[in-house]
């Protein structure tokens, strides 16, 4: 039988209507992931960018998802409030189809950590027109055995993949050994 | 390693479309700062007093602040610097918005410009490319229109864009530089860029901003931003609404004008309108204001709202902020909904929102007292607001009499003659002023007025409450938690003031207490000039989150400069003595530092005479107002001390003021 555990959900509730468009988030946000923290900062580095277009009154604040290795085959365009808006506006995959949530210099992908060890994200803390607010909520969630092991299973294959299965049985083995 | 600058300036040469990366000498950032302060030292160094606004030997150099692109909130300002057309003198503009961030972040402290481009040509800064790009499709192009086709052009929607309309491209002395959601209005800079042939500046930028000491850096910033929250849950009670809080004063945001509308005056400077503020207007400006708002916007990291974009219907969308929303207004007598749909109109064509009004309004007294006629105004149509819109097109174009006001009262007044010169009499050292006339002589005013670099009040004032507070026990809770004071003199100052009797105006605050509160006022001006932090949530508003005290901290663990309070004052007072130098080398004397003779009717010879010989003496000038060798070489200027003397500016057995070098020392 399955058994219920609980998770906690974090959330940033983006209410583009309080953003008036100044790009602090951009910018705390690339402090605090700067290596020392807050050494440099440089929002070409964010995790949250703004999509900005003042005249015609754009202002979407979007979190780095998912990295996808493929853009779009097909790509919509959503009308809101009379604006027309690039589904991208809202997409938050760092993807070969633009240049935001990569690094600059390597190209690397970027992805928000929610500013781990920190009360809330940074972006939020730093949002005073409170266009971004912190939730966290919890959820009961169905413990799912067959995702718990296909899960393992996906991390066994990769750590096989890296170092060869005959090391991975070995490592798995000297475990077995200390817990007896 | 350069902490908070990148050490590098850009250095274009129009003329030969050459484009150069030079490193700076941070020797001199440990000196003049940056931005306003540094820009100073190259128009010194490079820009001789011979040299006219419009040769090719002015320099236009665009600079980001010292601290610009670091998390200090609110430190977003592009310092533009060159010599004013219509002064004659150094013009130091300054802009918001977002372009000095992104200047920085593409690698570079200043964009200094030199010679005059043939063609109109634009430059594009992304990071290490550096390009001057054919700018003649965008000829006549509105400053929003240009910035917008730009953007399109090079596929870069986040570049950030730095133009002229129409008005500096036809060197109109009272042109603007438009950016973001700001410009660079004052002084006609716009006319300069005009002048070499450069119709914008864009930029991009993806590199790193370091600072020097992180953790203490991101401290400071912390408790500002704890201010900021803490300052706008607690107004400062006792003033009026707009004096109450941080940022620009919040013109976008309020609807109640009463304030401006009846004490400021209409027209050319001229008509005061003591009872116009009624439920009627109230009612129908509140509706313009509405429905033409679309958002309340910010700077570059800064979480106030001074700003808006405002869309009149059937007009594209612009960005306003601060009191431009009713000089247009005013000017003309008419309703918010002509001030802000002529303000589209100006914003595109790149005119100064202080100046231009006033030009108009003085043409039209100029025409309704025969002065100028129907020949000089050939199809100007018959009512008032046509009126304006026909003199705005006839200016940024210089056409007929359009070209003639194009230069400003003060020398259209000059050109027109017969008697013309009576009806500019808004100007302080050839520039509009802000349209205020007031009864009693304001000591401290006075000195701002009369010594004013950027020639702009606002540009000046701040931080000491602008009028006494009735009771003493509101004067006693306002210095309660008045910290940003840089001695605690400054409190008792004004507990003592009262606002009738011995201890009020013009004899109260006393010569010497209002050279000690002018020269606060202005000290602080000037560093944020340099670090480039907007005035509002610093010098200009009461209480402000940045002060005297953490400056040096934050310059410390910004930059990495060394430095304590005592040499920040030290280095502002610097660069605010190369300014004067500047001007002093270009002609301006005693005679020259005046407010216009109408603006109080209260006036008091002998104690001006006072307050500008005491002030002098306080900031080390002689008595012509030019700072001593003495003065100079105390800062480190002895080059200006020698050239002056040199040009027989200061002669060598001078009776120099500078025994006492300020009244503080004096009152010891």
């Amino acid at each position: 039988m399955n058994k219920k555990k609980k998770k906690t959900i974090k959330t940033i509730k983006v209410d583009v209507d309080k953003c008036n468009g100044c790009r602090t988030c951009e910018v705390i946000c690339s402090a605090f992931h700067a290596t020392p923290k807050y050494s440099s900062n440089n929002p070409a580095r964010s995790r949250i960018r703004l999509i900005r277009d003042p005249l015609r009154d754009m202002y979407i604040p979007v979190h780095a998802g998912e990295y996808s290795d493929a853009e779009c085959a097909g790509r919509d365009k959503y009308v809101i409030d009379g604006k027309e808006y690039e589904e991208c506006a809202f997409c938050r995959a760092s993807c070969p189809s633009r240049d935001e949530f990569k690094e600059p210099d390597s190209g690397l992908p970027l992805k928000c950590d929610m500013c781990e060890g920190e009360d809330e994200p940074l972006c939020v803390k730093w949002c005073l027109n409170d266009a971004l607010v912190y939730e966290e909520r919890e959820e009961e969630v169905e413990e799912d055995e067959q995702e718990a092991q296909e899960e393992m299973e996906i991390g066994l294959e990769a750590l096989a993949d890296k170092f060869g299965l005959e090391k991975i049985t070995d490592a798995v083995a000297r475990m077995g050994e200390k817990d007896r | 390693m350069r902490y908070a600058e990148t050490g590098f300036n850009l250095e274009i040469d129009l003329s030969r479309g050459s484009i150069e990366r030079v490193e700076s000498d941070p020797e001199l950032t440990e000196h003049f700062l940056g931005g306003l302060g540094t820009n100073a030292k190259i128009l010194w160094d490079r820009v001789p007093p011979e040299v006219e606004p419009f040769s090719p030997e002015n320099l236009l150099i665009f600079s980001a602040g010292l601290l610009c692109g670091t998390p200090a909130i609110g430190c977003n300002r592009t310092i533009v610097s060159t010599i004013s057309p219509q002064t004659k003198l150094m013009a130091y503009s300054m802009m918001g918005g977002f372009w000095a961030p992104e200047l920085k972040y593409a690698g570079y402290d200043k964009v200094i410009f030199r010679g005059k481009s043939p063609d109109l040509v634009y430059l594009w800064i992304k990071d290490d490319k550096v390009e001057i790009r054919d700018a003649s499709h965008l000829k006549g192009k509105g400053s929003n229109e240009t910035a917008d086709l730009i953007r399109q052009e090079l596929n870069e929607p986040k570049a950030q864009v730095a133009s002229i309309g129409m008005a500096g491209e036809n060197r109109v002395f009272f042109a603007s530089i438009e950016q973001g959601r700001s410009s660079a209005s004052r002084l006609g800079i716009g006319a300069v860029m005009g002048d070499k042939g450069v119709k914008a500046i864009a930029v991009r930028g993806t590199k790193d901003i370091n600072v020097a000491q992180p953790a203490e850096y991101l401290a400071l910033c912390n408790e500002v931003l704890e201010y900021i929250k803490w300052r706008n849950d607690n107004p400062v009670p006792g003033v009026m609404t707009i004096l109450q809080g941080l940022g620009s004063p919040q013109e976008m945001k309020v609807h109640d004008e009463k304030w401006h509308t009846e004490n400021f005056m209409w027209g050319n400077s001229r008509v005061r309108r003591r009872d116009f503020w009624n439920e009627g207007v109230a009612q129908k400006w509140a509706e313009t204001l509405d429905t033409m708002r679309t958002r309340l916007i910010s700077c570059f990291n800064c979480p106030m709202e001074c700003g808006a974009t405002i869309t009149p219907p059937g007009q594209p969308t612009f960005m306003m902020k601060c009191f431009s929303k009713l000089t247009y207004t005013m000017a003309a007598f008419s309703d918010l909904d002509f001030g802000l749909k002529i303000a589209q109109r100006a914003t595109e064509y790149g005119v100064d929102g202080f100046s231009t009004p006033q030009v108009m309004a003085f043409g039209l007294e100029l025409y309704e007292n025969g002065i100028l006629t129907d020949e000089d105004m050939p199809g100007m149509p018959s009512d008032n607001e046509g009126r304006f819109y026909w003199l705005l097109d006839k200016i940024v174009r210089r056409e007929g009499i359009g070209n003639v006001l194009a230069n400003g009262t003060y020398w259209a007044a000059k050109e027109i003659g017969k008697g013309a010169q009576e009806y500019a009499h808004n100007n302080i050292k050839k520039h509009e002023q802000l349209p205020l006339k007031l009864s009693m002589l304001n000591p401290v005013y006075f000195l701002m007025y009369c010594t004013g670099e950027k020639i702009n009040i606002t540009q000046i004032e701040g931080q000491f409450p602008q009028a006494p507070y009735p009771k003493r026990e509101h004067r006693e809770a306002f210095v309660k938690d008045w910290f940003q004071v840089p001695d605690e003199k400054f409190k008792q100052y004004f507990l003592d003031w009262e606002p009738r009797g011995e201890n009020s105006n013009p004899y109260y605050p006393t010569v010497q207490m209002s050279c000690d509160i002018v020269d606060w006022q202005e000290r602080m001006h000037y560093i944020d000039d340099a670090v480039g932090m907007c005035a509002g949530l610093s010098s200009f508003p009461m209480k402000p989150p940045y002060h005297i005290h953490n400056y040096p901290k934050f310059i410390t663990s910004g930059a990495g400069i060394e430095m304590d309070e005592e040499k920040l004052t030290q280095a502002a007072k610097r660069y605010r003595t190369l300014v004067r130098a500047i001007n002093i080398s270009r002609g301006m004397r005693r005679v020259d530092e005046k407010p216009p003779e109408n603006h109080w009717k209260k006036r008091f010879p002998e104690l001006e005479e006072k307050l500008l010989d005491a002030y002098y003496k306080f900031k080390g000038w002689n008595n012509d107002g030019i700072p001593t060798k003495e003065t100079l070489d105390e800062l480190g200027l002895d080059y200006v001390s020698k050239d002056f003397l040199k040009r027989g500016i200061l002669t060598e057995n001078e009776d120099a003021s500078s025994d006492e070098t300020s009244a503080e020392k004096e009152e010891e």
